[in-house]
């Protein structure tokens, strides 16, 4: 007898069909995970599960749990959701009451459910101190966050826990951390979970039966271990080879001599008062010392808040050194004074390809700006660069006249790789160039990279902390903690040998390889 | 377009402002009787086919005057909030832009203006130059300044923390260019929606300046005028107060659903489907 049966289920907008003839069944205590791009229709599913679909979307077809239909009363359908169904949201800022403390936004769910848990003991299940408990949401980190979401969602002591995405706002560390809980609760507790996610290693790390879903339809279901060793169809064989990083070796030029020195950078940021008032300004930054060669591919590596952004700003010009230089082939400058006619020579590829485009601005306009720096070219000469920039990442001219909202998000990295290349820098700094965009296009936007590398000699220092891209990009990795850097070396041996206790837990938070 | 006219409580008020500003701008080239024409003969006049809506205590043509005052009074608001945009949306964008104490300035100064309410702006203006309605504009146009600078301030600075800014000053844009070409656009739509709100408010500051007689001076017209000439005789002759009394309550009715039309039209928050679009 299966716990969750879905059949049929169709959702619809008005004409546009976003989920369509999805039918699939849980098992008591099996864990099932539904993988899927973004807009493939994996959320409204699990939406159409718990009964919370957005307004203006019609349902059809039959979710039965425990044999029985889903109730047609909202409040009927409430107290099923509370009882036997627990979910887990992606982004855990906004699914927690930043006005109350966690320990009574737990105390909540349970009154509410009339259950008999306790506070506390939650709290220690889910691996959190009692005085975490006292805490408001805004005090703890994103990890102790999604535990305490979960905890919730405990309180209820349900059948099934539905995680929509629940690692994909949090760090490499903290990722492996909260997956190996989820697993651990869903096995003492016999719980049944239906876990949704893009990450193909998430879901292979957690789930015994997965589901690919593709524009609103299930393409593939069977044993996770079988789909993905042997994908049958076409979509999930492509989904398959991109989670695996497989960028082929291309002749690239002969790595030179030093063309960017970081020397001894601090970054202090004023945290208000004034005078004898002042408080200890906060050091972001602290005294960090690195060079890159030409035509050289380094990567910084460090779990989120360690500075490694800021010093990325800083190296670009965007930001003030507190104190120390940056020599760019040994011109001096300390951030946001350098010279314009340096600028030229570094550009960046920003993390969020939605936010980088001005979206009044037609996309030729925003990848031309950098060609002021070049006021020697003529408009002819100019436009022959645009498009060159355009082809060179595969798009075509014509888009240039189009607005930043008719893009995907894939072909808006690729603009902005554009962009970035269109005053021929030395140096490009890509700051998380692909964590923002889905699995199936990341592949495609790394091999990119790295033919405009081999093509254009070009010398780039990519920010991240996914290990596997760093593996497969990077020929040196430094790593990064509070604000200094612990430990670096080749990828190769780094990760085999790792030394620092930092870069030891990095790699051991690795997820294993699929299939 | 079509998305626009999707909001009927845009479409309505739209329409009836416009219906406003026509019979307004009609009376420039051509009103039923020329308004300065005094017959006090022909006084207190019901509506009737020669006098449309009859004629006041100095048998002036009363249709004649509200549709010069409903000129008067849109005239007056929009050279307001003309001055408004043209000297708050900078001042705004100059705040987001330098930062530090330029925006501190910026702030202190609305703070400032924001303390004198506009009737004492137009005394204070009145007393130095006298009465008129260049001076309505000029006090309504001070006080508006304040509130440009603010709502531009408060959409630029939400822009400004996204990423096409930072690649605008890696393009080397100076943070005028950065204003200009990456904030301004961008809050286009929140200047519009506030432009209209402060086009309705405008219309009731100069009305109350006309009423206590700041604004407007006869032979000339406007609603607020043509309420203080008829507040004697309101217990035997009140139509002559309601006649431009509903037409100021109706213009800012109109031009308020303008706005909250505008407001739901333009606003990313209410528009499915496309969350690509700021402000």
């Amino acid at each position: 007898m299966s716990l969750l049966e879905v059949s049929g289920l169709s959702v619809r907008f008005g004409q546009t069909e976003a989920v369509s003839d999805v039918s699939f069944s849980l098992q008591r205590g099996e864990r099932f995970g539904i993988i899927g791009e973004s807009g493939s229709g994996k959320t409204l599913t699990a939406l159409a599960v718990t009964g919370l679909l957005p307004e203006g979307a019609q349902m059809s077809g039959a979710i039965r749990l425990d044999e029985r239909p889903q109730p047609r009363l909202e409040h009927e359908m409430a107290r099923l959701r509370g009882k036997r169904i627990g979910m887990v949201f992606q982004e855990p800022m906004t699914a927690l009451n930043p006005l109350m403390r966690v320990k009574d936004q737990i105390a909540e769910s349970i009154r509410i459910n009339l259950s008999e848990a306790h506070v506390p003991q939650l709290l220690r299940e889910v691996g959190l101190e009692p005085e975490h408990g006292e805490r408001y949401p805004h005090q703890l980190s994103g990890g102790q966050r999604q535990r305490v979401i979960i905890a919730m969602a405990m309180a209820s002591e349900p059948d099934i826990l539905i995680a929509d995405e629940p690692t994909s706002a949090l760090d490499l560390i903290t990722q492996r951390k909260v997956l190996d809980l989820i697993a651990s609760i869903c096995d003492r507790r016999h719980m049944t979970l239906l876990f949704i996610s893009h990450d193909l290693k998430a879901v292979g790390a957690l789930c015994s039966r997965v589901a690919v879903m593709h524009r609103g339809r299930l393409v593939e279901t069977g044993k996770a271990a079988s789909v993905f060793a042997a994908p049958r169809q076409a979509y999930t064989q492509k989904l398959v080879a991109a989670s695996r990083f497989d960028i082929r070796p291309l002749s690239r030029p002969p790595i030179g001599t030093t063309l960017l020195e970081v020397d001894r950078i601090t970054r202090d940021y004023r945290q208000g008062g004034m005078g004898p008032w002042a408080r200890k300004p906060l050091r972001a930054v602290d005294g960090v010392s690195f060079s890159i060669n030409a035509a050289e591919c380094l990567a910084l590596v460090g779990p989120s808040g360690c500075g490694k952004t800021t010093l990325a700003r800083i190296v670009v010009g965007l930001d003030r050194a507190t104190a120390g230089e940056v020599r760019l082939e040994g011109q001096r400058h300390h951030g946001s004074d350098l010279p314009k006619a340096l600028r030229r020579d570094m550009s960046l590829v920003f993390q969020d390809p939605f936010g980088s485009f001005n979206p009044r601005m037609t996309i030729g306009n925003s990848i031309a700006e950098p060609l002021r720096l070049e006021p020697e070219l003529d408009a002819r000469a100019q436009r022959a660069r645009l498009e060159e920039a355009v082809e060179a990442v595969g798009l075509t001219v014509p888009m240039l006249e189009r607005y930043p909202h008719e893009f995907s998000g894939g072909q808006r990295q690729r603009l902005a790789i554009a962009r970035a290349l269109v005053t021929r820098p030395k140096l490009v700094v890509l700051d998380e160039p692909v964590s923002a965009l889905d699995v199936s296009v990341r592949g495609e936007v790394l091999a990119l990279l790295a033919r405009l590398q081999a093509d254009f000699g070009l010398t780039y220092l990519i920010i991240s902390h996914d290990l596997d891209m760093i593996r497969a990009m990077a020929d040196r990795v430094l790593v990064m903690e509070a604000g200094r850097i612990v430990e670096e070396g080749r990828p190769g041996e780094i990760f085999v040998h790792p030394q620092h206790r930092l870069t030891r837990e990095l790699v051991a938070a690795r997820l294993p390889e699929i299939g | 377009m079509r998305r626009l006219l999707s909001h009927p409580s845009l479409v309505i008020g739209l329409v009836a402002t416009v219906i406003f500003l026509v019979i307004g701008l009609l009376s420039l080239v051509w009103t039923p009787y020329p308004i300065e024409q005094i017959d006090i003969g022909r006084r207190y006049l019901g509506p009737s086919a020669a006098h449309w809506l009859g004629t006041d205590n100095l048998g002036r043509d009363l249709a004649s005057l509200l549709m010069s005052g409903t000129w008067t009074s849109f005239l007056v608001a929009a050279v307001a909030v003309a001055i408004g945009v043209g000297l708050g949306v900078p001042l705004g964008l100059a705040a987001v832009a330098w930062g530090g104490a330029v925006e501190w300035l910026v702030l202190r100064l609305t703070d400032f203006v924001f303390a004198f309410p506009a009737v004492i702006v137009a005394i204070l203006i009145t007393a130095l130059i006298g009465p008129g309605a260049i001076n309505a504009i000029v006090a309504i146009g001070i006080f508006n300044i304040p509130v440009f600078a603010r709502v531009a301030r408060g959409g630029a600075l939400s822009i400004a923390t996204l990423d096409f800014v930072a690649a605008g000053r890696l393009a080397g844009l100076g943070r005028a260019m950065i204003a200009w070409r990456h904030l301004l656009p961008n809050i286009m739509s929140l200047i519009i929606v506030q432009g209209t709100i402060q086009t309705s408010l405008g219309i009731l500051a100069e009305a109350g300046l006309s009423y206590i007689g700041l604004g407007t001076q006869p032979p000339a017209t406007s609603l607020g005028l043509m309420l203080r000439d008829a507040q004697g005789v309101f217990l035997i002759h009140p139509w002559l107060t309601l006649v431009p009394g509903l037409a100021i309550v109706l213009i800012v009715i109109a031009l308020n659903i303008a706005g909250d039309g505008l407001r739901d039209a333009i606003d990313p928050r209410l528009r499915q489907g496309n969350p690509n679009v700021l402000a």
